[in-house]
């Protein structure tokens, strides 16, 4: 038997994925693309996703757009001290370093978020301490920055991990040499630790930008039913309002900004993104 | 002198951060051990509900519900995932590329419209309940694994499974016996991946779901305006604490062997 039929006869393992692929990815979404362009019955319409641009919905997309811009920030801008103190404290065991990230991702997603409520609400424990030091009590429950908070504090593994994988993989003696050429600790993080993080800064960026656009939990619990993201929106429309075909045409239009935003990083290999996060 | 200080301030930032993300573990801790109702109230100290919590019927339904959604659907994503990943590996760059592109879309698209997607496509064929959630969490799990076995089948060794077939093996011993060896650490990793995305995801489940069936994430969100059942609180500190001393005890195991082994690579 020559080899390219061996190689040829060892890609139909693939086939059950394919098949898979086609029922519940490819599928769907050609469904969802079939709602968002009909109206109730069934006649082709393009209202349902020219909706996206009507006031209330836009309105909703911006602010949705600027947490998830604010959040992915903060991520990154507490991820890289944070990767670097960890490097400076320079534990033995990386791995257990690692489980502080993930294990309070066992305990259920939407308690924690209720705990922030308890904590920020405004007879909470946050002001419980800030008036116990003496300050005016802080009102942030039910506004945006109890939802920033939310956020960063649900999505902010995703940018530690990845970005803490990367600079790990760096060589230890591309650093050394860096020093004895006589680089400062601002310059080995500016030429080197910097640019060669970039890799799994992108796919951090991708991880908390993209669920934070579209969550739709945290706004519901911390915003305490004020703040509107997108995803509030559509979600209304399929379980209050029942508008499925409004719904899914605001879904397209989510979709395609959140595909054409990240185009950018897809370039980049996602392999191994898996077990970046585990 | 300078390292000193460096060190301090790496160390309370540390503390800082880490705080921050135990804070409400801590909070929900403390109320699992609430003798009130209310969550704003403390009513002194009890372990009642972690008494109440096995005879919770309801709570007990959705606790089975979610492991077993979250070990079957994590068990089949893990079949067809590898068997993908193995196919994939000896497809042409091109075709490669375009499955890997089709296995990005469930991970780059909002969990909102897969969910919805899903859900839309589902009611035509079956009635929602347990099974369309497990089959849309196979779906969101397929890919986690892909992209967990990927890196160890690229790096895997297909010579030593040629020189076994010269040798008198059949195909699926020498699978088992050279190849399987070589990349079940991505399996591993792979299957644990999507059990904790499972165990995890609300959004999807929520809408694929229909009426009748509650993972515990769907439960609690259902329970968020009249009051979350206290026993909740002592179920997820008994889970927690279950990972936690899971994972103390994985990592307090000597793996100096397996990094001796990595670095020989």
């Amino acid at each position: 038997m020559s080899r390219v039929e061996k190689v040829n006869k060892r890609s139909l393992f693939s086939t059950p994925y394919i098949l898979w692929i086609i029922g519940f990815t490819v599928l769907p979404l050609l469904v969802i693309f079939q709602y968002a362009l009909t109206d109730g019955n069934g006649k082709f319409t393009l209202t349902n996703v020219a909706a996206t641009f009507d006031m209330i919905h836009m309105k909703a997309m911006v602010y949705s757009l600027g947490i998830a811009l604010g959040c992915t920030v903060i991520c990154i801008l507490l991820s890289y001290p944070l990767v670097m103190a960890l490097r400076c404290l320079n534990l033995k065991k990386q791995k257990s370093t690692l489980f502080i990230f993930i294990l309070p991702m066992w305990m259920n997603f939407i308690l924690r978020i209720l705990a922030w409520q308890l904590i920020l609400s405004n007879n909470g424990i946050l002001n419980f301490v800030v008036t116990g030091l003496g300050f005016a009590p802080l009102k942030i429950a039910n506004t945006g920055t109890a939802l920033m908070i939310g956020v960063v504090y649900d999505y902010l593994p995703y940018m530690v991990l990845p970005i803490y994988n990367a600079i790990s993989e760096i060589d230890e003696d591309i650093i050394e040499a860096a020093r004895d050429l006589g680089a400062g600790s601002l310059t080995v993080f500016r030429k080197i630790i910097l640019p060669m993080s970039v890799p799994g800064l992108l796919s951090g960026i991708v991880m908390v930008f993209v669920p934070t656009m579209t969550s739709f939990v945290i706004s519901d619990i911390l915003g305490g039913g004020k703040i509107q993201l997108i995803g509030n929106i559509i979600e209304q429309e399929f379980t209050k309002a029942a508008n499925w075909n409004l719904g899914s045409g605001l879904s397209v239009s989510l979709m395609i900004f959140v595909l054409i935003s990240m185009a950018f990083t897809t370039k980049n290999d996602t392999e191994g993104k898996g077990a970046a996060i585990w | 002198m300078v390292e000193k200080a460096r060190r301090a301030v790496s160390g309370v930032y540390v503390g800082l951060i880490i705080l921050f993300l135990y804070a409400p573990i801590l909070v929900l801790m403390v109320l699992s051990f609430n003798d009130s109702r209310s969550r704003v109230v403390w009513g002194g100290f009890t372990t009642k509900w972690y008494q109440t919590l096995f005879s919770n019927e309801q709570i007990m339904e959705a606790l089975m519900t979610t492991l077993v959604l979250a070990f079957v659907s994590a068990l089949i994503a893990t079949i067809i995932g590898v068997a993908a990943a193995i196919g994939m590996n000896a497809m042409q760059q091109r075709s490669y590329k375009l499955m890997m592109t089709f296995t990005n879309i469930p991970m780059l698209n909002a969990d909102v419209v897969t969910g919805i997607a899903l859900m839309l496509w589902m009611v035509n064929f079956i009635p929602l309940g347990f099974n369309s959630v497990l089959l849309a969490h196979i779906t969101f799990n397929i890919p986690y694994v892909i992209l967990s076995v990927m890196p160890k089948i690229r790096q895997m060794n297909l010579s030593i499974y040629e020189a076994a077939r010269d040798l008198g093996a059949n195909a699926i011993y020498a699978f088992v016996k050279v190849l399987l060896p070589q990349i079940m650490g991505g399996i591993i990793a792979g299957f644990f991946m999507a059990f904790t995305m499972s165990m995890d995801d609300f959004v999807i489940t929520y809408f694929t779901k229909g009426a009748g069936v509650n993972t515990l994430s769907t439960m609690v969100y259902g329970e968020i305006r009249k009051g979350i059942k206290p026993e909740m609180y002592a179920l997820s500190t008994i889970i927690f604490v279950i990972v936690f001393v899971i994972l103390l005890v994985i990592n307090c195991l000597p793996d100096k062997n397996k990094n001796i082994e990595e670095r020989n690579f």
